[in-house]
Parts: structure tokens; sequence; C-alpha cells
């Protein structure tokens, strides 16, 4: 059975079902509303040493309203769309707003700023709706099999993983934004297993992954080759052990330099700045970072992953510099944050959940690459860390105290030598942004976050005491 | 099979007996029909119905209320080691069906005859949540009453408090399960979430703090002045003020002390993970063929317990249909059990140990945790802090996480003190525990008689699934771990 195509007319079905909402809040007492709703099916097919382990099948649809009276605000959520659940809904939410406290800056958007057309970004594949669950246990079974053909040491294997999401949203306000896009995603995920006897007296089991992940059917990597380079990935952290503890240079993998990337974003935005946990706060036009950084944020990118016609508020989107040549720019921000800010204007970047407030995100963020190669940047490394995974959530955004767990290889004259584990890296944030000293030219925008590989000139490395040998 | 509970009709399951669309045994037996038709070994039901709302306070104003219901059914159809799984959020039986029809598929062209289904029975269902009067049912204001207490009390606590949020989370869930085998099970889940943060500012500084707890409980769990609405803003503030002061902490391997009930968490990644059978199953845990092996320091006892009294991962029944119990893991270092769902644990022909849980009626039931324990010992915790020369008192954590395969697992530190000379100095900033998770067990050399169960607001999240659960130690300490500091 293949998955149902989400055509123009289920868009145009569910901004019916979201104005319908709009009208019946209003008509509830609701001085504006806005309503999101959500339509969404998966198909997840997952395979272990050969044969199928899962095969998961299923859509969804939720409607998200947010109403405003005298200030006041409440959200709600639910999946039955039938009018008279609607008008239940419509009433009940404008009852709860009575409880909450005027907010001033609650307010909708000026209806003359709200986006009056949706540009086309083509985020929509129907091949990807076209899969079978045959189809796709297939792709997994190959990489499956590719990964633990490529080296004896692949003893098992937690699966492969061939999955697709393909969704509609729809959006309306009182203040006149009606608008919907639909979008899809397919991805394939291989994560073999080794035995790593390296120490017999402590055989450890040593996991990797590798992954491909497009809009677009014909964009996945072949089965075969994500396979291949998982097991490599795996197999090159057999022996990992620690260092001694010291300050060193880092080098960040593109899969690892997104998660710095994302941490930027975090203390970056209109949110963080209103609420004073930042510690970027009262820094924007000043140099926060070494002026190799150039972060934008891109909703407009064509087939892009983390791409959006319209933002969460209704507002058209627009490319963002986050930061430029190391130069903090003004942040991100949704209407609310923008007003809590004094600002004249959002920067169109509000996202929202069913059964949320809108508030800044991300939506293709990406650092810009540099003139060197990876290798060149490599050479250029005499000794420290390339860290491939990072583990943990050490960040304190008021602070920017920063320390995370991390996994790599151990660099020697320029080389990467033996993987290393067990260890944390850690420095100020504001210290990681200003030692960045070196970027290469490898980006790729697989995810919505996306980042090249960097070096950071020194943090310090947490591993065996310095004593011991 | 009925359920008495004080519930008013809109709290109920519109699945329950006497509902809207209301499912009996009748019902059931012919979707399992339909979801064996192709030739699957097992299946099952699993009605899913949820009410949540939640309220939030910033700047000394009610902000947001929120409320939410989801209802849904979840079909699963094993073959073998094969799952099939589909949902419907439409109790109409043409969509039920099709689900059931769905999930079926995974057995196509197996060639084998139907299997049958039992007689549908109802489980024992144990008590280990009766909520009178859940959080639910009482009127918005007094829960607004709470938010407004906590901030207060935060602010009352420091003139450096410069910031409080306080929020509140009530949620209750309403399950209904038949399976193949010819089980039928149901109960109603109550659980509230009680949180506090604070920022203190001196001269430019900042620092933050949190407090909070819960657990399967109704308004009642305030009545307890130790953890009423402003004792959780005093602690929210007291982190904040004493992490002002906190200076860079050290780098490298010393002993370690753990404050009893939050370090828990230690224990849930640093073991708890490992011991979920389904990596054991797989063979991709690093406590896999370690059954009736040393694995641990002959101190620690590690106990999984699902029916530990209105605590946050307590479950009567487990979202496969099978009873909540006590499960021990460790006994005196040793490995004595794993914790199952019915898959895994049909796999080691036991029995299934009500550790098969689920986010939602979204998401196929995988071995989970629920309460899980190391066991308090017999040293005086305050003799464990003064053995020590120099190393770190970990008192208060924002989470972890564990590499299952190799056990090597990270967690983070919000409130930790450098022991110097056997005791307590300078508070230290955020610093994360690096270790593995073996390892760490057997260089535990001293336990304290002072066993706590944490104060419930942990979420424990695995394959994208998020599931209540709750921890507890005494003090323990650790002869050796490696700290995430600056100073090298």
């Amino acid at each position: 059975m293949s998955g149902v195509q989400v055509t123009n007319e289920t868009i145009k079905e569910l901004c019916d079902v979201a104005k319908l909402a709009v009208e019946l809040a209003k008509k509830a007492g609701a001085d504006d509303a806005e309503v999101l709703v959500r339509d969404g099916s998966e198909l997840t097919a997952k395979v272990r040493l050969g044969e199928p382990e899962l095969v998961q099948e299923a859509g969804s649809r939720a409607l998200g309203l947010r109403v405003l009276r005298g200030g006041k605000r409440a959200v709600t959520y639910t999946s039955d769309l039938r009018r008279e659940a609607l008008e239940a809904l419509c009433k009940e939410t404008v009852t709860l707003a009575d409880h909450a406290e005027p907010d001033e800056f609650a307010r909708p958007p000026d209806p003359s700023l709200l986006a009056t057309s949706i540009p086309e970004l083509d985020l929509y594949d129907p091949k990807v709706a076209e899969v079978d669950a045959a189809w796709a246990l297939k792709q997994a079974i190959a990489g499956e099999a590719a990964a633990r053909k490529h080296d004896k040491r692949v003893t098992n294997s937690e699966g492969a993983t061939w999955s697709r999401v393909l969704g509609a949203t729809a959006f309306a306000t009182s203040g006149g934004f009606v608008g919907g896009y639909r979008g899809s995603y397919a991805s394939l995920v291989v994560e073999p297993l080794c035995d790593d006897t390296t120490d017999p007296s402590t055989p450890k089991k040593r996991n990797g992954y590798w992954w491909t992940a497009s809009r677009f059917l014909a964009e996945l990597e072949a089965a075969e080759a994500i396979g291949i380079e998982a097991a490599r990935r795996t197999l090159a952290t057999l022996g990992s052990k620690k260092v001694a503890t010291q300050e060193c240079p880092i080098v960040f993998d593109p899969e690892v330099a997104r998660a710095i990337v994302g941490t930027v974003f975090s203390v970056a935005n209109g949110s963080s700045f209103w609420r004073k946990s930042s510690y970027l706060v009262g820094k924007e036009g000043e140099v926060v970072a070494s002026p190799l950084v150039t972060l934008v944020d891109d909703p407009l990118i064509p087939r892009a992953p983390g791409s959006r016609p319209f933002d969460g508020d209704g507002l058209p989107t627009r490319k963002n510099f986050v930061i430029d040549k190391g130069v903090l720019a003004p942040v991100l921000c949704d209407v609310y944050s923008a007003r809590k800010l004094g600002r004249a204007q959002s920067t169109g970047s509000a996202g929202r959940g069913i059964g949320g407030n809108p508030g800044p995100t991300t939506s293709n963020l990406i650092m810009q690459p540099g003139s060197m190669s990876r290798e060149a940047l490599l050479r250029d490394t005499k000794r420290g860390l390339y860290v491939t995974q990072l583990m943990g959530f050490g960040f304190n955004p008021v602070t920017g105290d920063f320390s995370r767990g991390a996994q790599g290889f151990w660099i020697e004259d320029g080389a990467l030598t033996f993987p290393v584990s067990e260890v944390t890296i850690a420095a100020n944030f504001d210290e990681i942004l200003k030692r960045i000293d070196a970027v290469a030219d490898d980006l790729q925008l697989r995810s919505s976050t996306a980042a090249p590989t960097f070096r950071v000139s020194h943090m310090t490395l947490a591993g065996t005491s310095a004593a011991q040998p | 099979m009925t359920i008495t509970t004080t519930l008013p009709p809109a709290l109920r399951a519109p699945f329950a007996a006497g509902g809207a669309s209301a499912i009996d045994a009748a019902i059931a037996n012919k979707l399992l029909g339909i979801a064996l038709e192709a030739g699957g070994d097992y299946a099952d039901l699993y009605f899913e119905f949820r009410v949540s709302a939640d309220y939030a306070l910033e700047e000394e104003q009610i902000r947001t209320l929120g409320r939410g219901i989801t209802l849904g059914l979840g079909v699963r159809v094993t073959k073998g080691d094969a799952t099939g799984y589909a949902y419907c959020e439409d109790l109409a039986w043409e969509k039920m069906a099709h689900a059931a029809r769905t999930a079926g598929q995974i057995a196509a062209g197996g060639g084998h005859a139907p299997v049958g289904i039992a007689a549908l029975a109802s489980v024992p269902t144990p008590s280990f949540y009766a909520v009178p009067t859940p959080s639910l049912v009482v009127p918005a204001q007094d829960k607004l009453a709470l938010l407004r207490a906590a901030d207060k009390a935060a602010r009352a606590y420091d003139p450096r408090i410069v910031k409080v949020q306080a929020s509140f989370a009530e949620s209750i869930r309403e399950v209904l399960l038949f399976t193949s085998d010819g089980r039928m099970a149901t109960d109603i889940q109550p659980l509230m979430r009680f949180g506090v943060s604070a920022v203190a500012e001196q001269a430019g500084k900042r620092q933050g703090g949190s407090g909070g707890g819960g657990g399967r409980y109704g308004l009642d769990y305030f009545a307890d002045a130790k953890r009423d609405a402003a004792a959780h803003g005093r602690e929210a503030a007291r982190v904040a003020i004493a992490m002002l002061d906190a200076r860079e902490a050290p780098a490298g391997e010393m002993p370690v002390v753990l404050a009893p009930g939050d370090s828990g968490i230690l224990l849930h990644e640093a073991v708890g993970h490992g011991l979920e059978a389904d990596f054991n199953r797989k063979e991709t845990s690093n406590y896999s063929g370690q059954l009736g092996k040393p694995v641990a320091s002959p101190l620690c006892t590690v106990v999984d317990d699902a029916t530990i009294e209105s605590s946050r991962g307590a479950v009567n029944v487990d979202d496969e249909g099978y009873a909540g119990q006590r499960n021990v893991l460790i006994e005196n270092g040793v490995l004595v059990g794993y914790m199952h769902d019915r898959l895994s644990a049909k796999h080691f022909g036991i029995k299934p140990t009500g550790n098969g849980r689920r986010e939602s009626f979204r998401s196929m039931p995988l071995p989970r945790m629920t309460n899980t324990s190391l066991m308090g010992g017999k040293d005086n915790p305050e003799d464990i802090i003064k053995s020590v020369k120099r190393g770190i008192y970990a008192k208060r954590f924002s989470g972890g996480q564990v590499n299952i395969s190799n056990g090597d697992f990270l967690f983070s530190l919000t409130e930790s003190y450098l022991i110097e000379d056997g005791k307590l100095t300078a508070p230290l900033k955020g610093v994360n525990l690096i270790g593995n998770g073996p390892e760490v067990l057997r260089r535990v050399d001293m336990l304290g008689s002072d066993f706590e169960l944490s104060d419930g607001i942990w979420t424990c999240g695995k394959d994208g699934q998020s599931v209540p659960v709750n921890v507890g130690t005494p003090t323990v300490r650790i002869a050796s771990i490696t700290v995430g500091g600056t100073q090298a």
C-alpha cells in the first residue's frame, strides 16, 4: 500500500477548517483567533539482521487554537475536527482565557504586514508518497547488508530504518491571513555494531551510524553507500580510549559543528533576549565571534529541509543574518518578542506548534563555508581532538558555560591517529566562538541546521588525570 | 470490566463502558480477528484517551493556559520478531478496521493459518495511585494560586532574585487494552508536575536555579509543607543564589559524592538503560550475556519498582496489559534480571516484568524503566563526605545520556560543590560527569543509609518516546570519575 498523496485539495480542505475555527472562535467571544491545522502521515520500515523488525504506517490530523480576549490568551488542541467539536473547543478556549492576565504584547500582528502570497518553494515530492512498505524494507535491507558485508568485524546491528513523512500545514488568523503548504521528507539510517576486543579484559561494543535524507526521493544517496560509510565510521572507533586532561585545539566534524551552530541560536533569539536568559543580551552590533563566522537563517531555499513560505505569525519569511563576519546581527524575532524588545518589526522568524504560543525558531540555519578544504584544515592542526560525536546538555545560556561529552579522533601532526572517547570538552561559549580560527569548505545542506568543519584554537579537554601515564 | 471513579463524564474516555463510542469485548474480538487475518501470531489493541492542561506564570503574571485532548487506537500485530503497527484517531468502525488490516500486513505472505483469539478475560489491576480528586477536576484558580505562591516565595527569598517562572502541568490518561492471547486491562493514570525556575543577579553576574516535583497525585501533594508551592519557589531561589558564587570546576578524574534522591539519574543512565531487555535480546547492550555475573560493586542492589505508591513512574498495568511489579535487577553486585516487554520476555522464556511502556497510542511498547533505585547502604552520609580529600559533591542534575552499546554515559550537574579536606567548600559552575556505566558501578565504595526517592520530575526518552519515570539513591561515593570542568 502506498501513501496518500498530499494534494492542493488537501491544503484547501485544511485551510477551510482553519478559517471555520477562526470564525467559530470569534463567534464564541474571542477578540482574535489563530488556528493551525496539520495533516501528516508516516511510514517507518525498520530491519535488523536482514529481517523486518517494524513496519509502522498511519496518518493523523490535529488542530491548534489560540484565542485572545481582552489581552488574555489561551491555547488548546484537538484531533477532533468535526464542526460541533470545534464549536465546543472554541467556547472552552475562550472561557480558559478568562483565567489569564492581560498581556499588551500578545496582540496579533498589524494585518497590513501579513503575507499576501505564498512563494512556491518546491518542498513536496510525489515520488516520496509513492513508496510502499515493501520498497522501504528493501532499501533498509540493502543498507544494512552493505554495512555487514563491508568488514567481518561488523558482528551485530542495531538495524536500518527507512522512513518518510508527508505533511500539509494550514494557518488562518482573524487578521485575515490564510495559507497552506505541503512537504515531504525521506531518510535512511544504518546503525552497525562492532565488538571491540582491543583490551581483552574489558570487551566493549561500539556502535555508529550514517544517514541520508532529503525532501526528494531522487536526492537520497544509494542505500549501499550509506551502509558502507556507517560501517567505516563504526570500525574507526574500535580501540577508543581517553587522553590526558589538557588544553588543545578542537576540530568539529560537520555532524557536530551543526550542534554548535544550533547552540548559537539558543542564545541569539528574541525570546532569550527579552527574558535576559542569554549571555549575548546587549551585544547586537558587537563582535561576538571570529571574523570567519557568518551565520544565516534562510527560509526561502527551494527544496531545503527547513524552508517555509510564511511564518507562525502569518508574516512573509525572509533571509536574516544571525552573525555577519563575527558581528551579532539583530536577533531573530517573532511578533511577540519583537514587541517585548521594543522593535518596530519581527524578523518573520515565528515558529508555532499545535497547542503552543508562537516563538522565534530557525528555518535553514547555515554557517557559511570557508575557503580551505577539510584536509588542509587538518594538515594545519599539529595536535588536538577531532570531534565526531557530542553527548549531554552541558550549556548554561545565561553564563555561556559550555561542557559536553565528546568522542572522536586524536590529531597528531595534521593527521587523525587513534579514536578517543569518554572525555569532555569545555570553555565559555563566548571564547569558543571567538577562538574559531579555521573554517572548511565542506558544507552540505542535509539537515535544517548545517555547518562545515571548523576548528576552535583551544578548549579544556578533561580525560585522565595528568599524573597518570 | 469497569473502573469505579468519581471522574466527571468529560474526563472519561469515550471508549469506556457507557461512553459515546464504548468498546466491548465483541468489537475488540472482531478487530483482533481482522488484525490476524494475514497470518500474524499475536495482536493487541491499545485505546488511549488523554486530557491534559498546563498553566504558566512569568513576570508575575499568569501568561498562558492550555488544554488538549488526544484520543486514539494503536493496533500491533507481531509475526516472530517482526511488528506491524498502525493507529487511528477516530473510533469509527471503518477507521479502526483499516488500522487493524494495515498492521496485519506485516504477516502477509507468510502462508500460515490464522491463529485463534483466546476468550477475553480481565487482568486483575492493582492500585498504586488511587487519586480521589484528580487536579483536573479542581477549578483553575486553585492551580493559579499555587503558581503565585511559588513566585512570591522565590522573590521573598532574596532581593537578588530578579526573575521567576512557574508552571503546573496535569493530565489524566485512560487506557483500555485487548490482546489476542485473551487479556483485557484498563487503567486511569493521573499525573501532575510543578516547576519553578528563578534567576539571581548580582554585579552583572546571573545564575539560574530550579525546583519542582509531582507524581501521580491530586493537589493533596502540596499538603506536605516540605513540598508545598512556596517550598519549591524557595528551593529554586536558593540554588540560583548559591550559584552566584560558583567558580570554574576542575577537570580530570577525582572522587565524586552523589547526594541522595536526584542522583538516581546517574543510575538511570549508567546502568538502567543497559538492563532494558530489548538491547539484551538483540545483544547490543554492554550487559548482554552477563546474567549471574558480577557487574557492580557488592554494595550495589538496584531495583526497578513500578509499585511505589503515587510515584511518577508507578504503573498499575503496563501498556501491554501486565501488572506493574518490583523487579530486582542487580543484587549485591550480581546481575539477576532485565526489564522486559512481551517480545523480550518471550525471547528469554520468562514472564513479562510489567515494563512494556509506550508514550501514546502512536507508538509500539518497549521495555522501559518505572521507578529505578540504588538501595541504601550502611554508611553515615556525613562520614562519606568527610572521607574525601579533594573531590566533587553532586547535588542537582539537569539530565543525562548514555550510549547503550558501550555503556559510556554523561550527566550534567546544575548544583555541585568542591569537597576539600572532607568539607563542602565552593559551589561550582555547571559541569558534566562522564564515565562508563559498568566501571562506575564497580567503583562505588561507600553507600549511605539515607535512601531518598527524587521528587517526581523526570521524563525518560528512548527511540523518540517519552515516558514519566522516577529515580532514587542514598548518598554514594564513587572512587573516581572524570569531571568535565575547565580548570585543567
